[in-house]
């Protein structure tokens, strides 16, 4: 029993890392934090998949002369591969969206930006002022 | 000549917005860039149709990726059922082109309105590959392709009102940990059955019933899928993106960015899982069933309270995407049918609605709020007569597409013995009636401010165009009708 729940330990680290990540994105109010939540539960699901393609003892996926060479599963790195540049893509639009929201709120965390959004919709929904004035006129 | 475009139709209608969106981030005039993306949008919708006059004769078309023969190589899956959401996504999408003509320039900074085209011909993209591909994994990247798209196009808002990086931020943070989600599924099904091809996953699943990881996957994708459906409870990104994205954008996402995912659903649900029947039956019954019916009622009474009338609208579609999965979840062949009838009449109404409000927004230069729409309907006849057909259309009266989509409804689910279903849709459909009356009411019988309104052509154009569709759909239904049976047929076959 033990030894069948240490010997797959990769998958416990996947779960911590997975479960950490997850918790930041929920737990965290500062915007920043949850992106950085969010890279750490993306790359537990990398840590996931690379662990599917390992075999103990498994070399790399070359042709060689020895027709029963057992060899590790290239197709769950290539997927990854495309899964990081996936994550690189969200992590930087979610960076410039809070970068943009630091110059527009003058803060990164949620309370503080509820908090004036709430306003803003009092203002605008009970008073009729309308804080939609950039539009052209 | 010709027999090459057929062969190729199925890669034609993603390339042909992907690549354009490449070409249209380098024109920097608004005209030359506008003309390019309709050009292109309305390419993808020709593609379309010639690929639905295809499907009448093959029924079934699959195309090999760079010839790479599946279930190795990446395959592209045309069906009687995924012809209807990529018909819609890229009819509306065409529509709501020609309405962003006028509308997007004024929202949106001159130097970053044809960076906008290529985002959303992006979106359209994503949204269509993630219709035709067969490949689980592909699937994946379509729907972020998809997903950054529209969120960068929902931040585009911001330049109108600064909310619109809050509404873009939650949707982006919503939306990754869905797709990851999604991810792990997809992870857990290739660990067990060693393949990502979705027809082979289905052959492959058959011997594996019960298995632990199989169920996990099964929950892991179909949380991530209805995280981007926007199924109750998992809808909290909708509102607020839908409300605070540049006008010609919430037109293009509410009516096609969801249908894409509520499409994969069905498809995950009856077709790759199709052999795993308690799994299925008992998802439907004790999970989408009751989620359903809760969106059904919390979307319609939210709109009810609400008083922005963009976030009014998008509440509302919470309520809609809660009558597709109904649908769904009663499981028969009929009432599958009924879940695409409302799916692409949905599209044709909320399309229609926001096209009426955002216009509306557009000539009193306000965001919509119900105080500020009093006597406004005087002032603009046109937008406003079509914004009340579309409305009766939404609450489901005769001689318009609501009514075919509700009628089917309610008769898929008095047929499998659910009098108490068909009851709760005629509820919540007289309680949309509320709101929609709240807005009519507002327009028309409050005191008119004196303001005169010349309605502009090139913006109600297509407004006229949608509500004729809503109109001509509810005269005509049968090649929605025949179409939508024939895709339950293919998804559940004659068994039930």
């Amino acid at each position: 029993m033990i030894s069948s729940t240490i010997g797959i330990w990769n998958y416990w680290i996947v779960f911590c890392l997975m479960m950490i990540g997850l918790f930041l994105v929920i737990g965290r109010k500062n915007f920043l934090k949850k992106i950085v939540g969010l890279t750490i539960f993306q790359t537990s699901v990398f840590l996931l998949y690379i662990t599917f393609g390992k075999i103990k003892g498994g070399t790399p996926p070359i042709l060689n002369e020895s027709v029963d060479t057992i060899y590790s599963n290239p197709l769950p790195h290539v997927l990854i591969l495309t899964a990081i540049v996936v994550g690189v893509a969200t992590t930087a639009l979610g960076l410039a969206i809070v970068l943009r929201i630091n110059s527009e709120y003058g803060s990164v965390e949620e309370d503080d930006i509820s908090a004036q959004d709430l306003v803003d919709y009092h203002d605008e929904i009970e008073t009729g002022k309308s804080i939609d004035l950039k539009f052209k006129q | 000549m010709m027999d090459i475009l057929i062969k190729n139709l199925p890669i034609l209608v993603v390339l042909c917005p992907l690549m354009t969106s490449l070409l249209v981030v380098l024109i920097p005039n608004i005209i030359f860039s506008w003309g390019l993306t309709t050009l292109s949008t309305f390419l993808t919708f020709l593609f379309s149709i010639l690929l639905y006059q295809e499907i009448q004769i093959h029924s079934y078309i699959s195309y090999a990726i760079g010839k790479w023969i599946p279930p190795i190589g990446i395959e592209y899956i045309i069906d009687k059922v995924a012809i209807i959401p990529i018909i819609i996504i890229s009819g509306i999408s065409f529509i709501a082109t020609i309405f962003a003509y006028k509308i997007m320039p004024e929202e949106i900074e001159k130097k970053s309105v044809s960076k906008v085209y290529s985002l959303w011909l992006l979106a359209v993209a994503g949204l269509i590959g993630l219709v035709t591909t067969g490949d689980a994994f592909n699937l994946f990247v379509f729907l972020e392709i998809s997903s950054l798209a529209s969120v960068a196009l929902v931040a585009m808002g911001a330049q109108k009102n600064k909310q619109a990086l809050v509404a873009a931020y939650n949707y982006l943070i919503i939306g990754a940990v869905g797709a990851t989600l999604y991810v792990i599924g997809v992870g857990l099904l290739y660990g067990i059955t060693g393949t990502l091809n979705m027809a082979d996953l289905t052959n492959r699943i058959n011997d594996l019933n019960n298995n632990k990881a199989l169920i996990a996957g099964f929950g892991f994708m179909i949380i991530g899928i209805m995280v981007k459906a926007a199924v109750f409870p998992l809808h909290i990104w909708l509102p607020r993106a839908y409300a605070y994205a540049p006008s010609a954008v919430s037109v293009l996402l509410a009516a096609t960015a969801t249908k894409a995912s509520l499409y994969i659903l069905a498809r995950i649900l009856f077709s790759v899982f199709e052999n795993s029947e308690n799994l299925i039956n008992n998802t439907l019954f004790f999970v989408i069933l009751p989620l359903s019916i809760i969106a059904m009622f919390a979307g319609t009474i939210m709109a009810i309270y609400e008083k922005d009338i963009k976030r009014l609208l998008a509440h509302s579609s919470v309520a809609q995407i809660g009558y597709i999965t109904l649908a769904f979840s009663i499981g028969t062949k009929a009432s599958i049918a009924a879940g695409f009838i409302h799916m692409f009449n949905h599209a044709i109404i909320k399309g229609g609605l926001f096209i009426a409000i955002t216009s509306i927004g557009f000539y009193i230069k306000k965001r919509v709020t119900i105080n500020n729409l009093s006597g406004l309907g005087r002032a603009m006849p046109i937008t406003f007569f079509c914004f009340v057909l579309c409305s009766l259309s939404l609450a489901g009266l005769p001689l318009t597409a609501g009514f075919i989509s509700k009628l089917y409804l309610i008769k898929a689910s008095i047929s499998s013995d659910g009098i108490w279903i068909a009851i709760l849709i005629l509820i919540s459909s007289a309680l949309s009636v509320v709101y929609l009356w709240k807005m009519i009411e507002v327009l028309w019988m409050r005191e008119a401010k004196k303001i005169v309104i010349n309605e502009n052509p090139k913006i109600y154009l297509s407004l006229i165009i949608i509500t004729f569709l809503n109109i001509y759909f509810g005269l005509d239904a049968s090649l929605v009708v025949n179409g939508s049976f024939e895709a339950a047929e293919k998804l559940i076959g004659d068994l039930k």
